[in-house]
């Protein structure tokens, strides 16, 4: 069981409002990582602690390829994202990376940033405020790719 | 029973029949990797432990987004991915030839049934061709370059059919931001679109490339049109019997069908900071502006230049605007001279700038600051993305965006 604070975002959140195309040309995830959500709070990167959730609406992730996108909240340890619906490229790049992205079709409209939420993966629930939300389970395919750590681990175990 | 055209495109690549929902691994025809992603490429290709790549013809490397260099450290970038091609071989390198989505299908690197992925969301628009083209990450990219495979769930498709001809102002942009706006940003998420109808018939493969471009818009995996003799003259080729079989059979099995009427349509605008929140022109008549934007790999083709020259000759630019023109290669670029239709744009007053990315992905040539508004052909009005977060992008045709540049204020295109 994961136990951590809510960050809330809105309906169509777009991959330039995660972290702004200007940054993509720091050299690595830890210095980009101080600007990410910089356009909608400029102090989202302080506030957030190891553990926590982003949580957003409809269409997270929508807009461009950059894996920067769900690079930058793993660097700052967001443990998980919870929407109602992905993009379909933010969600492929962050299963990739080992980042949870997880479809809960109820939860997003009942909380607020600063809610505390526990996910438990395994039984595909999420807890906040006292109410329990089911949550989509992953393809089994991706489910693997997630379990092995992303993408490079799963290569390389392939290998093995 | 029925396919759709990215079933069948599927069926041909894998050798077995599919159906939406299935996940597959597909054998990848081609890949374009861009500036702004190499280096991370790079390094994934390398934390995989990867020896070579899987075919280094297969693998297309464009440098748009960054040239000329606006920063002191975008030359980083390009010296990263000239180490890359050098060090695993690579021939296909295009270094100022203009923007990646333009140069794929104009080099020849893509084929009517192709299946081709890339580091930019736009990947889409090789489906003015016929082919299955999608966006990803640079983590699936490096694994594709050491694989030559990737994994994919076959997607439901929705038809759009729009029989009859267009009205004399409206481009393909404005039937593809109606679109985007009926569907809304979500509505073709994890979806192929498909097109079809006389007015798809009838439109020249640039036309349908500005709609196959802005598919991902919609959230769309991919945009697919049926290869025909111009797509055959485009591409340099002859279609062979697969390719000539990418049509949607009549009980393929598609998610929804929507239908239009060519007659219907108007020149629209998509209105800040979403794609989908649409407006005819008409009700946003008299905003005032203060640049015009001409170009980007949505826009930025002959035929939309074409149209924005017969707008503006003879006419002047608003002296308080700047009009920035930018064709999508070089090309384009060269045939523009050519034909004298730089020369209109000019002495219109354009500012016309070298094939590339940078006003439309907000690097350079152009950026604009707190309050300002731009009339603009590319593809995203996302706040911050043409400057600062406090600019508003209307995103329209060339002829459109070329009247507004006359009139210094939003106005319906003649």
């Amino acid at each position: 069981m994961d136990k951590g604070t809510i960050f809330k975002f809105h309906n169509d959140l777009d991959t330039d409002q995660i972290i702004a195309s200007q940054y993509l040309l720091l050299p690595n995830l830890d210095e980009m990582k101080s600007h990410t959500f910089e356009s909608l709070d400029p102090d989202f990167s302080k506030k957030v602690k190891p553990g926590d959730f982003v949580v957003g609406g409809e269409n997270f992730g929508c807009g461009s390829s950059r894996e920067q996108a769900p690079g930058v909240l793993k660097a700052l340890g967001v443990k998980a994202v919870i929407a109602k619906s992905f993009a379909r490229i933010f969600f492929r790049n962050a299963i990739n990376i080992g980042l949870p992205a997880i479809v809960c079709k109820d939860l997003p409209d009942d909380v607020k940033t600063g809610d505390t939420m526990e996910l438990h993966m395994s039984e595909g629930t999420a807890v906040a405020n006292g109410k329990t939300y089911s949550c989509t389970k992953l393809p089994e395919y991706m489910q693997n790719i997630l379990n092995q750590g992303g993408l490079i681990a799963s290569l390389n175990r392939e290998e093995e | 029973m029925g396919e759709t055209i990215i079933e069948k495109i599927i069926r041909h690549n894998t050798g077995k029949a599919v159906k939406p929902g299935d996940i597959v691994t597909v054998n990848v025809d081609r890949v374009m990797i861009h500036d702004i992603f190499i280096p991370f490429v790079a390094d994934k290709f390398e934390e995989m432990g990867f020896q070579k790549l899987w075919d280094p013809d297969k693998v297309v490397l464009i440098y748009d987004h960054l040239v000329p260099a606006s920063q002191q450290d975008d030359t980083r970038h390009f010296h990263v991915g000239d180490a890359f091609a050098a060090k695993y071989g690579m021939k296909n390198v295009h270094r100022s030839d203009g923007i990646c989505h333009q140069l794929m299908t104009e080099a020849g690197y893509v084929k009517p049934g192709n299946i081709v992925f890339g580091t930019d969301s736009h990947t889409t628009t090789y489906g003015c061709v016929g082919a299955f083209s999608s966006g990803i990450g640079y983590t699936e990219m490096a694994s594709i370059l050491g694989t030559g495979t990737m994994w994919i769930k076959v997607p439901e498709t929705i038809k759009v059919v729009i029989d009859g001809e267009l009205p004399e102002n409206v481009m393909s942009k404005d039937i593809i931001l109606r679109l985007i706006g009926d569907l809304r940003a979500d509505g073709a998420t994890y979806r192929a679109l498909e097109f079809s109808g006389s007015t798809i018939e009838n439109m020249s493969v640039a036309s349908r490339m500005t709609m196959a471009n802005m598919a991902i818009e919609a959230g769309a995996k991919c945009a697919l049109f049926t290869p025909d003799e111009k797509t055959a003259a485009y591409c340099e080729t002859e279609l062979d019997e697969f390719q000539k079989s990418l049509v949607g059979d009549e009980d393929a099995v598609y998610m929804k069908t929507m239908t239009y009427k060519a007659e219907d349509f108007v020149p629209v605008m998509a209105c800040p900071s979403q794609v989908d929140k649409i407006r005819d022109v008409s009700e946003l008549q008299g905003e005032t502006i203060d640049q015009v934007f001409i170009g980007s790999c949505t826009n930025g083709r002959l035929e939309d230049l074409m149209a924005a020259a017969e707008v503006l000759k003879g006419k002047k630019v608003a002296d308080f605007v700047k009009l920035i023109v930018t064709p999508a290669s070089r090309k384009i670029y060269r045939q523009a001279i050519e034909l004298g239709i730089l020369d209109t744009l000019a002495e219109a007053g354009a500012i016309i700038t070298h094939p590339g990315c940078g006003l439309c992905c907000g690097r350079t040539g152009g950026i604009l600051t707190d309050g300002e508004k731009v009339v603009a052909t590319n593809n995203r009005n996302f706040l911050g993305r043409m400057g600062t977060s406090k600019v508003q992008i209307y995103l329209a045709s060339p002829k459109t965006a070329a009247a507004c540049a006359i009139a210094g204020k939003i106005v319906m295109p003649e």
